[in-house]
C-alpha cells in the first residue's frame, strides 16, 4: 500500500481540491455543476458516476496512449468515455431509477464533461495508467467537493431539509424557518459559485486574475488620465 | 404551425439551454470577452445544432428506438442504450463534414468560423440537445424547430453575456471576484432575467 501512496501520488490526488480545482480554477466541467445541485443526493450520484468515469477513462486512455494516432485520438477518446458513460448510465437506471429519472440528460452529458477530456489530454496521454487513474480520481474529488458545497447551500437554504432529512423546520409546519425559494432556482447555482470562488481566492492570493484595466486614483495620477 | 411557435419560443426564452439548463457553460463562460467572437461562435452553434438534432431524430427513430427495426422485419429489439454511442459519434461526424464543406464552398465563412468548429463537438449543448430531444419524444417537425429555437437561444445568450462583459472590464471589481467570479454572477443575473419569462403560458 505505502508503494501505491508516494508524494507523486499523494500530490496529484490533492492538488485538484483546492489548489487547481478544476471547477474554480481550470473552468471545465461547469455544466453539470450547476444542473444537478439543487439536491444533495444527485449531486453525491453525480460526483460519484463524474468520478469512476474520469477515473476509469484515464486508465483506459493511458493505457493505450502509444496506439492511438494523434490525428484521430479525440474520436478515440470520445468512444472510450462514451461507452464508460453507457455503462455508468446503465447502472443508474438498474439501481437507482428514481435519481437517474432526476438526473435526466445530465449523466449522458458526462460525455462532454470538459473535466473528463480535459484530464484525458492534459495527462493521461503522457502518464502511465495507475497515476492517470489517481490523477482522474483527484480531479473528481475537486469536483466533487464544489458539487457537494454547493448542494449543500442549496438544498438547507432552499427546503430546509439535507438529503431529504430536515434540519430546518419550516414555517407552514409551524417551525421558524421560511425557505428561499431562489435557491432551488437556476440563477442561485451561479451565485454560489461565484462567491465561492471569491472565497477561494481571498484565500489563495495567487489565483486571482489580473484585470484588463486599472482604476486610477485621483491622488496618483494626474486628473486621472490613462 | 402553433405548436411549432410556441416551442420555438420555449426553447428560445423560457427553456434558455444556457442560462436554464447550463448547458455549454464551460465555452460560454471562456468564449465570451469580445461580442465578435462569442456572436460567431453563436452562429456555429446555431448552424450545427439545427442539423444535428434532426439527424439524430431519425436515426433514432428508424434503428434505436424499441420495436423501431421492425421495417427490417427485426421485433423486440431495443438499442435506445446506444443512443449516447450514436449521438456523439453523429455530432463528431456532422461538425467534421461540416468543416470540410464550409472551407471548400465557403472559405470566408469557415475562416470566421474555423476555430470554433472543432470546439463545438465537445460542446454540452450540442449533445444536450439532441438528448432533451430523445427524452421528450419529439416528432421530425418538432426536433427541427427544437434545434433552431435551442441554438438561437444559446446565440443570445452568449452575444448578450458578452456585451455585458465587454463594459464589465473597465469597472472596479474585487480582487478575488475579478474575472471568472464576477462572470458568474452576471450570468447569474441574466440566467435571472431569463426567469421571468418562465410564467409565460403560449
Amino acid at each position: 500500500m505505502s508503494a501505491i501512496l508516494t508524494s507523486e501520488t499523494k500530490k496529484v490526488l490533492t492538488t485538484p481540491l483546492v489548489n487547481n480545482n478544476p471547477i474554480t480554477l481550470q473552468v471545465l466541467g461547469i455544466c453539470s455543476a450547476l444542473a444537478v445541485t439543487s439536491q444533495m443526493s444527485t449531486s453525491l450520484i453525480m460526483a460519484l458516476a463524474l468520478t469512476s468515469v474520469t477515473a476509469c477513462s484515464s486508465a483506459a486512455i493511458s493505457a493505450i496512449r502509444n496506439h492511438i494516432p494523434s490525428s484521430i485520438r479525440i474520436i478515440v477518446q470520445m468512444i472510450i468515455i462514451a461507452s464508460l458513460v453507457i455503462v455508468v448510465d446503465q447502472i443508474l437506471k438498474a439501481f437507482a431509477y428514481e435519481i437517474s429519472k432526476q438526473l435526466s440528460v445530465f449523466v449522458g452529458l458526462i460525455i462532454t464533461n470538459c473535466i473528463v477530456m480535459g484530464r484525458a489530454e492534459a495527462y493521461a496521454m503522457k502518464n502511465p495508467p495507475l497515476a492517470s487513474f489517481m490523477d482522474g480520481i483527484g480531479n473528481g474529488l475537486g469536483y466533487s467537493l464544489i458539487l457537494v458545497l454547493v448542494a449543500f447551500f442549496r438544498e438547507t437554504l432552499g427546503s430546509g431539509k439535507l438529503l431529504g432529512i430536515e434540519v430546518f423546520q419550516l414555517a407552514k409546519d409551524g417551525g421558524w424557518y421560511d425557505p428561499n425559494g431562489l435557491m432551488l432556482l437556476p440563477p442561485s447555482a451561479f451565485f454560489i459559485i461565484g462567491l465561492l470562488i471569491w472565497a477561494i481566492r481571498q484565500w489563495k492570493p495567487e489565483q486571482n486574475e489580473q484585470p484588463d484595466f486599472k482604476i486610477m486614483s485621483i491622488a496618483h495620477g494626474e486628473g486621472g488620465h490613462h | 404551425m402553433e405548436a411549432y411557435i410556441s416551442l420555438f419560443i420555449k426553447a428560445v426564452f423560457i427553456e434558455n439551454l444556457a442560462l436554464a439548463f447550463f448547458l455549454g457553460m464551460c465555452t460560454f463562460l471562456a468564449v465570451s470577452k469580445k461580442i465578435s467572437t462569442a456572436m460567431g461562435l453563436g452562429v456555429a452553434v446555431m448552424v450545427v445544432q439545427t442539423i444535428t438534432v434532426p439527424a439524430n431524430n431519425v436515426i433514432y427513430h428508424t434503428l434505436l428506438k424499441e420495436d423501431a427495426l421492425a421495417w427490417m422485419g427485426i421485433t423486440g429489439v431495443d438499442l435506445s442504450f446506444l443512443a449516447l454511442l450514436s449521438c456523439i459519434g453523429m455530432i463528431a461526424a456532422l461538425v467534421q463534414i461540416l468543416e470540410m464543406i464550409l472551407d471548400k464552398f465557403f472559405p470566408a465563412l469557415y475562416s470566421a468560423l474555423g476555430i470554433f468548429l472543432p470546439l463545438i463537438t465537445v460542446n454540452c449543448a450540442i449533445l444536450g440537445g439532441s438528448l432533451f430531444m430523445i427524452e421528450r419524444d419529439y416528432n421530425l417537425g418538432e426536433s427541427v424547430t427544437y434545434g433552431i429555437g435551442s441554438g438561437f437561444g444559446w446565440a443570445l445568450a452568449i452575444t448578450v453575456i458578452a456585451g455585458v462583459r465587454e463594459k464589465l472590464k473597465y469597472s472596479d471589481i474585487p480582487a478575488g471576484l475579478q474575472g471568472l467570479g464576477i462572470t458568474f454572477i452576471t450570468a447569474g443575473l441574466m440566467s435571472l432575467g431569463f426567469m421571468a419569462f418562465s410564467g409565460i403560458q403560449l
